[in-house]
């Protein structure tokens, strides 16, 4: 089988144009899906960096948010009821808001400020320069080193601005493991000092983080936090009410899907019909080794493996390709969202899959279909 | 005369249905022979190549039986009747078949190849053969820079590379100029036809009858006569 399928390898690969169309529409498709897929998760998981690097078990939060950087305040109430639930080991606030701070050259700048629970600062980043409890020294804030950070001016410990006329002072320097998706930077301070500086509604609380005593507990606690009026979701939960916003709500994920099939018909319309053509031009040929004595068996293996050949080439080159794109453009915007998960991976590979499995499947028909009677009467 | 090779008998063959139906070949029997070469003629349309394509294994008859070393080869399965013409028939097209994209050489080595040989002694083996015809120094290029005459020497050596004891040839020189073509069965003659083989051509061209030793002419999808051809009775020595 080994020389058939070598024979199979050279119809195709000595076809240089062929080949060259066949295998560039197939790592053009892939390219294209991978990019948008990673990009859009690139979208998903900076929507939900907040959740992540806070870490809390379990959030508890108004009905109608959707997305964690639309809080809906709470009463302190909510919190107590919480607090009093069986299966709660804690539960603290956590304030999260969007500020404009004025910075020492009279310029402003949009900013959000994560206010942590003073007792306990749950939801701490990790600090790469100062302390963690000089969050309580007067005007006290930490400043966030993502990618936004250069926003602010670059603060060193002991920067200071004004936010709404309060003195603001830099008093440590935090990373977090995952960038925000809105460009803005990123300040955290105490639950008090954000709601004394910030403007606010009558209620106070944006989130309310819960520690359970047991993963077991986790839907008690959803139960009667649900009959307060509010609801308490898992991280994934909340992470995956993120997503579903921006993948159903927000139009991204049509134009994705939609960008998806682009790319799809794109592999197919130039490697299909390549294929097929590649296939036409050698009917004869397929219908000579038919007399010669190849089986309808040995025939189909060697299309299906000239479709599987040209369609795994075309993937590796198509995901390495966005792979280097991907990796350049981190090198020079560090904002770059796009990540290529194991899951855009598949579907691309399963896109291929498809795209070869459409092309050889007509591939397949016609040379079965043709007759070593009608090649020999020529 | 030497042994049978091929006994066909009562072939009949029909297409179409109803109104467009042609009967193209009707109850057609004959014996052909080891060491011999049969030519059938006949006027376009008369059933040649419908009846050889029967003979050979690659057209199902409607009824009748073509018998090979004491085998009904219509009555193999699909697998083993692919499998007995790969090992005992050689075909030669009128349009050459070979594979632009592939060398000469690899396209000798096909039959070989599709029998599982080995490669490397598959092309060998194919080089031997491109000797034989006369184009072993053309091994390394592809067919289409041959010309006709030559193509058709690559798709002889490719037909006689497994050996086969029945080889057919279906207007193998109608592509090719008179001279060309007369070469190219004169050196079949010579060269490939021998004691084991039994050859069948069909042809049209009355200047290579001289080196038939039978010729069977069909009409109306019958044989209407066979009669002794130039090479009646006359010794060979062959691959
Ligand atoms: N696949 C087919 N479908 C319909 N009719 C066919 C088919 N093959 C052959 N025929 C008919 O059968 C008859 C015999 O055809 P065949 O090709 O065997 O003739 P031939 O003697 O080889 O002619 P030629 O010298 O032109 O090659 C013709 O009338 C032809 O039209
Ligand atoms: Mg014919």
């Amino acid at each position: 089988m080994f020389g058939i399928l070598r024979i199979a390898y050279k119809l195709l690969a000595n076809d240089r144009a062929k080949f060259t169309a066949l295998v560039m529409g197939i790592t053009f498709a892939v390219f294209l899906m991978v990019q948008m897929t990673s990009m859009f998760a690139g979208v998903l998981s900076r929507s939900s960096a907040t959740v992540y690097n806070v870490g809390a078990s379990v959030w508890v939060m108004d009905p109608a948010v959707q997305t964690v950087a639309n809080s809906i305040p709470m009463p302190d109430s909510v919190l107590d009821q919480v607090r009093s639930l069986p299966g709660v080991k804690f539960a603290v606030p956590i304030y999260s808001g969007g500020s404009l701070v004025k910075m020492a050259d009279g310029t402003y700048q949009a900013v959000t400020i994560m206010g942590l629970d003073d007792t306990s600062l749950f939801g701490r980043p990790v600090m790469e320069a100062g302390r963690i409890e000089d969050i309580y020294g007067e005007n006290g804030f930490i400043a966030v080193t993502d990618s936004e950070y250069t926003k602010i001016g670059s603060p060193k410990i002991g920067a200071e601005f004004q936010i709404n006329d309060h003195r603001a002072k830099i008093v440590g320097l935090a990373k977090v493991s995952s960038n925000g998706l809105f460009g803005v930077p990123t300040l955290y301070t105490t639950y008090s000092r954000a709601l004394q500086y910030l403007p606010n509604s009558r209620f106070t609380i944006s989130y309310i983080l819960v520690e359970p005593k047991s993963a077991a507990d986790i839907p008690a606690i959803q139960a009667a936090v649900a009959r307060a009026g509010y609801v308490a979701l898992t991280r994934d939960a909340f992470v995956r009410q993120i997503s579903d916003f921006y993948k159903y709500k927000t139009g991204i994920g049509t134009n994705l899907l939609m960008m998806t099939v682009i790319s799809f018909i794109v592999g197919l319309s130039i490697s299909g019909q390549t294929f097929y053509t590649f296939i036409l031009e050698n009917l004869e040929k397929f219908g000579a080794l038919k007399a010669i004595g190849m089986t309808s068996r040995e025939l189909v293996a060697m299309i299906l493996f000239q479709a599987g050949f040209v369609s795994l080439t075309g993937y590796g080159l198509g995901t390495g390709l966005c792979a280097t794109m991907i990796w350049i453009a981190r090198a020079r915007m560090p904002d770059y969202a796009a990540i290529i998960t194991w899951g855009n991976l598949l579907l691309a590979l399963g896109m291929v899959v498809v795209i070869a499995g459409i092309s050889s499947w007509f591939a397949v028909r016609r040379v079965l279909r043709i007759e070593p009677f009608d090649i020999f009467r020529g | 005369m030497g042994e049978v090779a091929i006994r066909a008998e009562g072939l009949t063959k029909g297409f179409g249905q109803g109104e467009t139906f042609t009967l193209a070949v009707s109850d057609v029997s004959f014996e052909a022979y080891r060491g011999e070469m049969l030519f059938i003629v006949g006027p376009s349309g008369s059933g040649k190549t419908t009846m050889l394509s029967m003979v050979s294994g690659i057209l199902r008859p409607d009824s009748g039986r073509v018998m090979i070393e004491g085998e009904d080869i219509w009555a193999m399965g699909e697998d083993a009747l692919a499998h007995f013409r790969l090992h005992r028939i050689g075909f030669v097209f009128q349009d050459f078949h070979l594979f632009p994209r592939l060398t000469t050489a690899e396209n000798v080595a096909i039959p070989l190849v599709i029998q599982r040989r080995d490669w490397g002694e598959a092309l060998t083996e194919a080089r031997r053969f491109l000797d034989i015809v006369g184009l072993g120094h053309r091994a390394d290029i592809p067919p289409v820079k041959l010309s006709g005459g030559e193509q058709q020497r690559v798709a002889i050596a490719r037909a006689l590379i497994g050996q086969p004891d029945i080889l057919v040839l279906d207007e193998p020189t109608a592509s090719l100029d008179g001279d060309t073509g007369r070469n190219i069965i004169g050196f079949v003659r010579r060269e490939v036809l021998n004691d084991k083989r039994c050859i069948l051509i069909i042809t049209h061209d009355a200047r290579i009858f001289e080196f038939a030793d039978r010729i069977m002419t069909m009409e109306d999808g019958r044989v209407t006569r066979i009669d002794q051809g130039g090479m009646a009775h006359v010794a060979h020595e062959g691959v």
